[in-house]
């Protein structure tokens, strides 16, 4: 199963095309909030970029917490997500150890799906979709 | 479309209080700078100085603003000290993004606050927090203590802020943008320092709907492609624009040395490619545009006997490297960063403050000033010298600087030497292409190279047409003026043509704006004239400096007739503007 990595965050240039794509067309919300992956300067804009996004845990712990099921685990890592079934209690939030999860104003909650869209939406080749298996480390 | 007015957040900053204020008139005035004069009209005080507390502060986005790629920049307006006539500047950064994720169009701030301070808003507060121990800070300590004033937002905020040379009012003062970018000409900062504002903090913390109807989604993503497929992407995206550096040296069009010459071969160790071979760092880009046209250069200091450096970055461009490099007859890429590090720092706006040194270097050779005014020795290709000049000027560290930052004019008035004073309606942009751009940015509504296409007309054309000249100019102006309604960046106008900007609104739901761009844009560029001739502007008050008409560029020498003649007739064509109904 491929998932979303982040291998060239060196390269970023802090445009946010991606965070604005997968609000766009994956969220179907104008935002840089409301979307799986979201880009954060590090301490001022001299300093870098880091891309703030699930790493794919497996089994993920926001899964484990999830009281209704609307988070699912998904092969290779990451969530299967049932929105339908959400009720906006925030646990998977407090559960995820690296703030991946973003959550609105309206309760709504945000989390990569993997699907890989924003990819092409970066123009320095941050962004890579890969297979589980074969992720040799970490990168943000 | 997130609503069919716009919204706007008028802060009186004299009690750090705000109202949200919907007002009508998007299908007529846009946004952006269409939006910004309708706000000068509203709340705006032609008739008093520009330093009145009751005086506006504009910051105005447009109804692209997030929907769109490269609808990535903000328009200031307010009352300038330069000229004492209304204005506009414009950035980019994350600012016009934060905004609207702010959920406002505009900004309006009245008012003077009691003591220096720090303004943060966003979705859902607005608080005026007190920032008397920032007096004196420059721009770059200031955004770090900001930042630690602020915690919440990192990443998705903005934090607009002045240096010392906004606090004491200097004419050349900047608002620096989010680090890297800035809201540079006409005393932006020193609008802002009256008002005892020292920074603007903006968080983007809310989100809207998409677009209703099928046509956003393929429309963004065709957008998206064009931006990121076309040679405009490798123009802006490679060498930047430092590339038309060498362009315009080799047809005798760059001016160095306060304008004394046209070309020099000491360019070879200053063009672009130099720039990026030999200093550039990173790149960087404002939110929402993938083209990354921010160069980010460095320099290294040794600190020590022993092998000991630190080292900054410092964001280069054409205009800079004009500025604080040919015009300063200074030929290495790493002492032009140093000069321009030390304007970031004071605030001062690069282009003005380097054209106001190259005019006291000249004035210094001829001996109308000296050291006792400069306290530093100026000669040109001095960078040492330009680095202290830069902070004096910035910091006004006495009469003759304070006046010198008024506006180069201003201190040849006293001090002699305005004959070769490189102003153009404002210090000069760095285009010595021929008669068209003297006249156009000696009379254009920001003074900018980029208030129409004049240098690249220029450099396209060596008949002597007045009419055919000025019909270009007039031509040329609306389209632009629409753009920076959206507000998107010009570099983006091969991509944002009439036909495209009616399809983008349309599909985000601004139907009726769609239809009637034409028409609009004519509305903008004559509000915006009128506001500026409200507050007193006429074509007579400015001229043009000897030196102007002693240039040689690839056409041969300036043609005094041919110049004077395009001042008038254009001069003549924006007062029938301003007339019209």
């Amino acid at each position: 199963m491929k998932q979303l990595i982040t291998p060239r965050m060196d390269q970023c240039i802090g445009c946010q095309s991606c965070s604005l794509a997968c609000a766009r067309l994956v969220y179907k919300k104008i935002s840089w909030n409301t979307a799986g992956i979201r880009i954060h300067s590090s301490g001022g804009l001299s300093t870098g970029f880091v891309a703030n996004k699930c790493l794919a845990c497996d089994p993920p712990p926001c899964a484990e917490v999830c009281p209704t099921g609307a988070y699912l685990e998904r092969p290779g890592g990451g969530v299967v997500v049932k929105k339908s079934l959400c009720i906006q209690c925030g646990k998977c939030l407090e559960a995820c150890p690296v703030d991946a999860i973003y959550q609105d104003s309206m309760g709504d909650v945000f989390v990569c799906i993997h699907c890989g869209l924003c990819v092409s939406f970066c123009p320095q080749n941050c962004l890579e979709m890969i297979d589980s298996s074969r992720i040799e480390e970490v990168l943000i | 479309m997130i609503r069919q007015e716009f919204r706007i957040l008028l802060i009186d900053a004299s009690v750090g209080r705000g109202k949200i204020v919907l007002l009508d008139g998007l299908n007529e005035v846009a946004g952006g700078s269409g939006l910004a004069a309708l706000l000068y009209v509203k709340y705006g005080q032609p008739a008093l100085p520009w330093d009145d507390e009751a005086q506006p502060l504009i910051f105005a986005i447009g109804p692209l603003t997030g929907f769109f790629p490269l609808m990535s920049k903000m328009v200031c307006s307010f009352k300038s000290n330069y000229h004492g006539e209304y204005t506009e500047s414009h950035a980019g950064g994350r600012a016009a993004l934060s905004l609207r994720f702010a959920d406002l169009d505009a900004l309006v701030l009245v008012g003077k606050a009691k003591q220096l301070s720090c303004l943060s808003l966003g979705k859902n507060h607005i608080e005026l927090k007190d920032a008397s121990f920032l007096r004196g800070t420059d721009a770059e300590s200031s955004g770090k203590l900001i930042r630690r004033m602020f915690k919440v937002g990192s990443g998705h905020r903005s934090i607009m802020r002045i240096g010392p040379a906004g606090e004491v009012g200097s004419a050349m003062a900047c608002i620096n943008v989010d680090t890297y970018r800035h809201f540079g000409r006409m005393g932006g900062g020193a609008a802002m320092g009256v008002k005892n504002i020292k920074a603007i903090v903006i968080h983007g913390d809310s989100d809207f709907n998409l677009p209703s109807g099928k046509d956003y989604p393929g429309l963004y993503k065709e957008v998206y492609s064009q931006v990121t497929s076309t040679d405009m992407m490798k123009k802006y995206h490679n060498l930047g624009t430092p590339e038309n550096l060498k362009g315009l040296n080799d047809i005798s069009s760059l001016p160095w040395r306060n304008l004394q010459q046209t070309s020099d071969p000491g360019i070879e160790t200053i063009t672009g490619k130099s720039f990026a071979d030999q200093t550039l760092l990173r790149n960087g880009a404002c939110s929402g545009c993938p083209v990354g046209c921010i160069h980010i250069g460095f320099i290294r200091e040794k600190m020590a006997a022993d092998n000991r450096y630190h080292y900054h970055q410092v964001a280069y461009d054409y205009e800079p490297i004009f500025a604080a490099g040919t015009m300063l007859g200074v030929t290495n890429s790493f002492d032009i960063l140093r000069i321009l590090d030390v304007m970031e720092k004071v605030g001062l706006d690069a282009m003005s403050g380097g054209v106001a040194l190259g005019w006291a270097t000249e004035a210094t050779e001829q001996g109308f000033i000296s050291e006792r005014e400069t306290l530093v020795p100026l000669a040109f290709g001095d960078a040492v010298a330009y680095q202290q000049a830069a902070r004096h000027l910035g910091r006004g560290s006495n009469d003759f600087y304070r006046l010198l930052g008024q506006g180069t004019l201003k201190a040849a008035a006293v001090y002699g030497g305005g004959e070769f004073g490189c102003v153009l309606g404002q210090e000069m942009a760095g285009y010595a292409t021929g008669e068209l751009f003297f006249a156009a940015q000696t009379l254009g509504f920001r003074h900018s190279h980029l208030d129409t296409g004049a240098y690249s007309y220029d450099q396209k054309n060596s008949e002597k047409d007045v009419a055919r000249a000025v019909d270009f100019l007039i031509a040329d102006e609306p389209g632009r003026a629409f753009l920076t309604s959206m507000v998107g960046c010009l570099f983006a106008r091969s991509v944002y043509n009439e036909e495209k900007l009616a399809e983008c609104l349309g599909s985000v739901g601004f139907d009726t704006l769609s239809g009637s761009i034409p028409e609009v844009a004519e509305h903008i560029r004559a509000l915006r004239w009128k506001v500026r001739a409200q507050t007193g502007f006429d074509p007579d008050n400015f001229s043009i400096p000897k030196r102007f008409y002693e240039v040689k560029t690839w056409k041969g020498g300036v043609d005094k007739n041919y110049l004077d003649n395009l001042k008038k007739e254009y001069g003549r064509r924006i007062q029938t503007i301003i007339g019209g109904s």
